[in-house]
């Protein structure tokens, strides 16, 4: 993102997702859920377990395939059937579970699905080695174990290879599952350097988290889901901590949020 | 694998009186594992997807019979007999048809949604069936002389002088990839190995090739075929008889040709990455956008393709084709992944242990028929090398990974 682009369309939103639905089975997983995101923001996801954040954010990353309502990048509708069409969005995700093969290396990891190849078409694991010991140096100094299976890393390094992996393709729109969930003090302390790196480049980023703390050090705006439906959003500086876990526990709408369908009167 | 592969010969070889480590028996022997180490190349990748192929033997018989109808009885009536291009429309009949079956259970896995397990074993049952449908269970015999020439045997060798000149290209080769893996790490300041250990790596690979072309020159021919050969030329046979060699065998050319092929596919290029990641976590191949379904389907192809050729090698090598070749061939060509260090859990399994477990099992089965042991103590020891060879990797690795 351009700061022109920052300035000028400052309101076009960069992602707009509206009247989502996905059921399994009997049950409403997202119902009627609508959220938007703009260029430099951090829009924080809460709710309970089972409240339909990761399923609603999945949707964007072409993971699931909703039952209906529309996505809007950029003010055109997308079409996102499946994980490559949301990368060609420039939509990065970093998914809770890692998603990473677990028997091969760090590099063909990050690279997995876009792998570099040299003129003869075979993969040039030598320049993809390279690539990642720059991307992944970048956030973990001490990394090292760049021929090691990732099996064979610890929680943190493991965390790494994923974040890093959103990053290296210049994502302008990153979803973030539960970043942290894996990591110490240390480590959570340099993924909020990190988020506030790339929202400050224009990316706009979703975070999903458990941790009300992060959320209020890091969101720009927050958004409360409740089964499946939106309770609420709000500025982060309209609102308190008590209040939005209001939202989450009760479903209770604050003075400062603007009230969604999943709201109790 | 290797240490167990040294230790059997020389069991085999101490208790048959020095009869397994000759020129001969040891030619044979390559000849013999050609068949299944060209089948389990493909088995490591099905299995490395966390899949098995069950009907490969089924499906090599019925391949097997289909190249064997075209060549002695189709091609003949629109070329006419012993016409240069039979083999050649015969192998790609078999070719095509490998891949084609190969698709159609790879469509019903990976498409579909059917285990594989399920959908091989039914094919199992259906190819062996198709196979003795060709002919209503004839035999179909004699097979076409250039086609006979893949299984092996005196004329189906190429002789010492290109057995030389493919061991030092092989040779040539391996200095050559050395010294690529080098530049490469050099090209962006990675640490390399010590040059000392380079060359050691080099050159003991060098050795075994041309020890291996060595042995291979050492078996001559029978004098029965030398007879032929020297009267087919008009050569006076001297008193002693002639010592031609039989060099590397067709068939083994053909398995080594396909090993490296295999070995490049699963280790450099993109297909293959997607192969290893496919087994190691399915979900996130699928979420860094690889289309699983359709690496599985190409997997089950590959799979078709290499049992066309191992079927087209089994065939040329009985001269015949019968509906029952290459029965239980699936057992044999899984032991031989599963016993090269192919995990059944998935995404670990390499295409040169493949090869090698192959040649162990085939060590086995001539080393006990060289030592006259019965057939069903045969299968009795086999059966239990296999179970005890995965036990003892087991606990390798779980020592080796704590």
């Amino acid at each position: 993102m351009t700061g022109q682009h920052e300035m000028g369309a400052a309101r076009i939103s960069l992602v707009e997702m509206r009247d989502i639905s996905l059921s399994f089975g009997g049950l409403r997983a997202v119902d009627g859920a609508s959220i938007d995101l703009y260029a430099g923001e951090v829009m924080a996801l809460v709710g309970h377990n089972g409240a339909g954040k990761s399923t609603l954010i999945k949707i964007l990353s072409g993971a699931l395939t909703r039952d209906s309502g529309t996505i809007i990048i950029r003010g055109e509708e997308a079409t996102i059937a499946n994980p490559r069409d949301a990368r060609t969005y420039g939509i990065e995700t970093i998914y809770q579970t890692l998603a990473l093969a677990d028997n091969v290396d760090a590099a063909a990891n990050l690279f997995l699905g876009r792998e570099l190849q040299t003129a003869w078409g075979t993969l040039d694991d030598v320049a993809m080695e390279a690539e990642a010991r720059k991307v992944i140096g970048r956030l973990n100094p001490h990394f090292q174990r760049f021929k090691d299976p990732v099996r064979a890393l610890s929680g943190g390094q493991r965390q790494s290879v994923a974040i890093a992996r959103a990053i290296l393709f210049k994502a302008q729109i990153l979803v973030m599952d539960e970043p942290t969930a894996a990591l110490g003090p240390q480590e959570t302390a340099q993924v909020g350097e990190l988020v506030r790196k790339l929202k400050a480049d224009g990316i706009g980023i979703f975070l999903i988290s458990h941790d009300i703390h992060d959320v209020f050090d890091l969101a720009d705006r927050i958004c409360v889901m409740k089964n499946g439906r939106i309770v609420g959003t709000a500025r982060i500086a309209d609102v308190t901590k008590d209040e939005v876990l209001g939202m989450i526990i009760l479903g209770k709408c604050p003075q400062g949020a603007i009230s969604g369908p999943g709201a109790t009167a | 694998m290797v240490g167990a592969l040294l230790l059997i010969w020389a069991a085999f070889d101490v208790l048959s009186g020095g009869l397994f480590l000759t020129p001969r028996n040891l030619w044979n022997l390559s000849v013999q594992s050609s068949s299944v180490a060209i089948m389990a190349t493909g088995m490591v990748l099905v299995i490395v997807t966390r899949n098995i192929d069950l009907s490969i033997g089924s499906m090599l018989g019925f391949i097997g019979m289909i190249m064997g109808v075209t060549q002695a009885n189709l091609l003949p009536r629109l070329l006419g007999f012993e016409h240069p291009a039979t083999w050649l429309l015969t192998l790609a009949v078999g070719l095509l048809l490998g891949v084609f079956l190969g698709g159609i259970q790879g469509f019903l896995i990976a498409y579909l949604g059917i285990p594989s397990f399920i959908a091989t074993l039914g094919g199992l049952l259906v190819w062996r069936g198709a196979a003795w449908w060709v002919t209503s269970g004839q035999t179909v015999a004699p097979l076409d002389a250039t086609f006979k020439l893949m299984g092996g045997g005196p004329e189906g060798s190429i002789g010492a002088f290109w057995s030389w000149i493919v061991g030092l290209a092989a040779c040539a080769a391996v200095v050559a990839l050395l010294a690529h893996g080098r530049a490469q790490r050099q090209r962006f300041h990675f640490p390399v190995r010590p040059m000392a250990e380079e060359i050691s790596l080099g050159g003991a690979a060098c050795v075994i090739i041309l020890a291996a072309v060595a042995i291979a020159n050492a078996y001559p021919w029978p004098i029965g075929s030398v007879r032929r050969y020297a009267e087919a030329n008009h050569i006076a046979l001297p008193e002693g008889g002639l010592f031609i060699s039989h060099g590397i065998a067709i068939p083994v050319l053909i398995a080594i040709g396909v090993g490296v092929a295999m070995s490049f596919l699963a280790r450099r290029t993109r297909f293959g990455r997607y192969v290893y990641a496919i087994g190691g976590n399915p979900e996130a191949a699928e979420l860094a956008g690889v289309d699983t379904r359709w690496v599985i389907a190409k997997v089950f192809m590959l799979m078709g393709l290499l049992t066309a050729i191992a079927g087209a090698v089994s065939i040329a090598r009985l001269d015949a084709a019968t509906s029952s070749e290459g029965t239980l061939a699936e057992l044999l060509v899984i032991a031989a992944a599963v016993i090269g260090g192919t995990s059944l859990a998935g995404g670990v399994g390499t295409v040169p242990g493949a090869m090698l477990g192959a040649v162990l099992m085939q060590s086995l089965q001539s080393g006990m028929v060289l030592l006259g042991v019965d057939t069903p103590l045969q299968s009795i020891v086999v059966g239990v090398v296999l179970v005890a060879a995965v036990w003892l990797d087991t606990v390798y690795r779980r020592r080796s990974a704590s």
